[in-house]
């Protein structure tokens, strides 16, 4: 059973948050071993299962990044192994302008504005994602997918080299 | 007439339905515990004839005989103080190699332990006794009270433990609970506990943050609460940092200031005790007054010091400006700002301290909640859910595991298999693959911990999957999986999965992470994000050129012959190039080097290909051929 399946919803990029966490807690208090305290050993294992394949569902669909790559998959949209190499000229000239712009961002306003620019641009490539898996365009999936994962890892670390600053100036 | 029904022993349907026997919370904590019964939605801690609910973590096994637990076993500790254990919570789980994490701290004769455990063991009234007996002891004076006042039996209960408890520790939690006679329902987090109180019995409803500063340790959770819902969205902490800091700083203060008018300054063990009893004192002075004083007496000379808020409170600043640093990040963590935040809970004796509640207001932008007792609230809390577990209340605690799961792989690195703050029970796998050809083992390291290598790591368990059928480096794939349950506790096992070949071996880990090392792992993990992302990189440039000389060792073995003794030579220096780089710390080197090897050997790699296919058709009739592109 697919996640979407799994939480009674439709298999969309677009989900209504609320809806997810509704199906979520229902199903929850369903299956949540706390539930079957009482219960004989066989079902209190299938319960705990139960539960922990609604976690994963929850905490794959709850995340539109990582809600993105699992509907992908679903699509058949293969993608290389975690960001090793990058084969997109394009993306590979971006990423390399941005990873020398962290590297020199001094202050740390100059790296908050990188991380939000970065966080702005996840934000546009979700928005442009929706009308790309109702064409089913995988290619264009696949390079708008490949762009996002490279975007999240710089948010990332540019909020990492944030806390380092932080840290050495407290 | 009536069918008999016929169980499997130990699987009676609903054994606690219409039972007399009730279930209770217990906090039970380093320093005091607490036990309370919920009734109805509405929870009270269990006092003593005197009214007291909190009863001292404390043990004695006195030299007349017995066991004495709380108030009784502290009298004792005068008198004959190798007899008495307290803060007995900071060993649960630990083995051998701990040790030296409690070493000078615990004034006892500690010795490593034997048996499959490894748990430690302290050599108390004579006896060696584990801290599951001691802790035990504790609960069982718990249990005890708790039937006087409820005039029932007690058999079972929700216990609290801290949410950086790793898993040693909460086994260690459930043995102790057993050997007490109590049957652990659920092992539930303190801070979580926490926020049930107030949830419930005040019918809270949005994002919810748990401040909990203890003596020696600081948790901060963030919760979303909902209709009867508890969700536990992040959790984070330093098990190193609490009012003890506090009292430490006031008694340092003390002893500079006898020291500055030359006062005798012999410092032993016990006007050491003296200093922080009385900074501990004035601490608790200065919580609802601006000034404070007191008399230090060592070695028959008396010193006066007095100690104002605004002194206080510079002393402390860093402290609590940690505890914020921390909060902001698990805030961060669930994609959260302090804005979001509809309420702070204050939990623990050290939110007491005016400063903390300032910041922590100025931090959230709200005055924290406080009108449930900090030193009662995680019990009341942990009784509310006793009651909903076996009452079929219609409360929902989700909740996180604290630290990432994971596994070491080549070179080790750590690969997360079970990120912090995944809801739990969860259930994860990840394949590997063999690194060599004909590989017939491979050796399994769990850890915990934030960090990108394993040396930096807590290593929780080792295992080795043998029976691997020969086959060529990368055609293995071995699944290994990972299960947490809802009490935080972890399975770990692993097949091979492409020949039919199954074999699954399973782990429980039987001791881990001391409570100070998770803190200091969490923390490190922020502060050497970059440094570590460098080292992994590096490592995975190495891990990529060995196996990249690997192969091509192996194809020159095979087919050495194709290539001139020039071309063989060329070859062979650029290996030792490739060798040397990968001892230096330069990735662009190791990666230069890789490349200009790969170049080099380029025509041969060609070649052995043409070969490969003119053998593979060798030998074959066109016809057989013509039906194979068919395929």
């Amino acid at each position: 059973m697919d996640h979407f399946a799994r939480l009674g919803l439709p298999a969309a990029l677009d989900l209504d948050a609320v809806a997810l966490d509704r199906a979520y807690f229902a199903l929850q208090r369903q299956w949540h071993p706390d539930r079957f305290v009482s219960r004989p050993p066989d079902e209190r294992a299938r319960a705990s299962a139960e539960a922990a394949s609604l976690n994963e569902a929850y905490r794959t669909l709850k995340d539109p990044l990582s809600r993105a790559f699992y509907l992908a998959g679903m699509a058949g949209v293969n993608l290389p192994g975690d960001g090793k190499t990058i084969d997109d000229p394009d993306l590979l000239m971006e990423a390399m302008e941005a990873r020398e712009a962290l590297h020199d961002a001094g202050s740390l306003e100059a790296i908050d504005k990188l991380a939000a620019d970065a966080r702005q641009d996840i934000q546009k490539a979700l928005a442009g994602l929706s009308s790309l898996f109702l064409a089913n365009d995988r290619t264009a999936i696949r390079k708008a997918l490949l762009r996002l994962r490279y975007l999240d890892k710089f948010a990332e670390e540019a909020r990492a080299r944030r806390m380092n600053i932080d840290r050495s100036n407290a | 007439m009536t069918l008999l029904e016929i169980h499997e022993p130990g699987e009676t349907p609903l054994p606690h339905a219409g039972e007399g026997s009730l279930a209770v919370g217990i906090d039970l904590g380093t320093t005091n515990s607490v036990v309370a019964i919920a009734r109805d939605g509405t929870s009270a801690a269990l006092h003593d004839e005197t009214g007291r609910a909190l009863v001292p973590s404390v043990v004695a096994y006195p030299a007349a005989g017995g066991v004495l637990v709380g108030d009784e076993a502290l009298a004792l500790a005068a008198s004959e103080p190798r007899n008495v254990v307290a803060s007995i919570k900071r060993l649960m789980g630990r083995g051998a190699a701990d040790l030296h994490a409690v070493a000078g701290v615990l004034p006892y004769e500690v010795e490593p332990g034997t048996g499959e455990t490894d748990m430690v063991k302290l050599r108390i009234g004579g006896k060696a006794r584990s801290p599951v007996e001691i802790s035990a002891e504790i609960l069982k004076a718990l249990r005890a009270r708790a039937e006087a006042a409820l005039e029932k039996p007690v058999e079972r209960a929700v216990i609290t433990v801290p949410a950086y408890f790793d898993d040693a520790a909460r086994t260690a939690t459930r043995d102790a609970a057993r050997v007490a006679g109590l049957e652990v329902l659920r092992l539930v987090n303190e801070p979580t506990a926490a926020a049930l109180a107030y949830g419930l019995d005040k019918g809270s409803e949005g994002l919810y943050a748990v401040y909990d500063l203890g003596g020696g340790t600081f948790d901060f959770s963030l919760l979303r609460l909902e209709k009867g819902v508890f969700q536990v969205l992040a959790t984070g902490g330093d098990t190193a940092l609490g009012g003890d800091d506090f009292d430490r700083a006031i008694a340092e203060r003390m002893l500079d200031e006898r020291r500055r008018d030359g006062l005798a300054d012999q410092l032993d063990e016990t006007s050491v005790k003296a200093a922080l009893a009385l900074a501990r004192h004035m601490k608790e002075q200065l919580s609802d007054r601006d000034q404070t004083s007191g008399r230090l007496d060592i070695a028959g000379t008396p010193s006066f010091h007095t100690l104002t808020l605004a002194e206080f409170d510079a002393m402390v600043e860093t402290y609590v400006a940690r505890t914020l640093d921390i909060s902001r990040s698990v805030l961060a963590d669930a994609g959260m700002v302090a804005a979001d935040v509809e309420g702070v809970v204050l939990v623990g004796g050290s939110t007491r301290v005016p400063l903390v509640r300032t910041k922590v207001a100025g931090m959230i932008g709200k005055p924290p909640l406080t009108d449930i007792d900090p030193d009662e609230v995680v019990a009341l809390g942990a009784a509310l859910q006793a009651e909903a577990l076996t009452g079929g209340g219609d409360t929902l605690l989700l909740d996180v595991t604290p630290l990432s799961l994971g596994l070491e792989t080549m070179g080790g690195i750590v690969e997360k298999i079970v990120p912090r703050n995944t809801p739990i029970p969860a259930q994860l796998a990840q394949d590997f693959t063999t690194y060599q050809d004909g590989q017939s083992a491979m050796s399994i390291h769990v850890v915990q911990g934030e960090r990108e290598m394993v040396a930096d790591c807590r290593s929780l368990a080792r295992f080795e999957l043998l029976g691997i059928p020969p086959m060529t480096a990368g055609a293995a794939r071995i699944r290994v999986s990972f299960a947490v349950d809802a009490d935080g506790l972890l399975t770990v096992a692993a097949e091979e999965r492409t020949t039919g070949v199954v074999q699954r071996v399973e782990v429980k880990p039987s001791y881990g992470l001391s409570h100070e090392d998770m803190a200091d792992m969490l923390y490190d993990s922020m502060d050497n994000a970059e440094a570590d992302m460098n080292l992994r990189l590096l490592t995975e440039a190495r891990v990529e050129a060995r196996r990249g000389l690997l192969a091509l060792e192996a194809a020159l073995v095979k087919d050495g012959t194709l290539l001139s003794v020039g071309e063989r030579a060329a070859i062979d220096a650029a290996r030792a190039r490739l060798e040397t780089a990968m001892e230096g710390e330069s990735r662009d080197e190791i990666n230069a080097a890789a490349e200009a090897l790969e170049a080099l050997s380029k025509p041969f790699a060609e070649r052995r290909m043409d070969r490969g296919i003119r053998e593979a058709l060798s030998g074959m009739s066109m016809g057989d051929l013509e039906s194979r592109v068919g395929e």
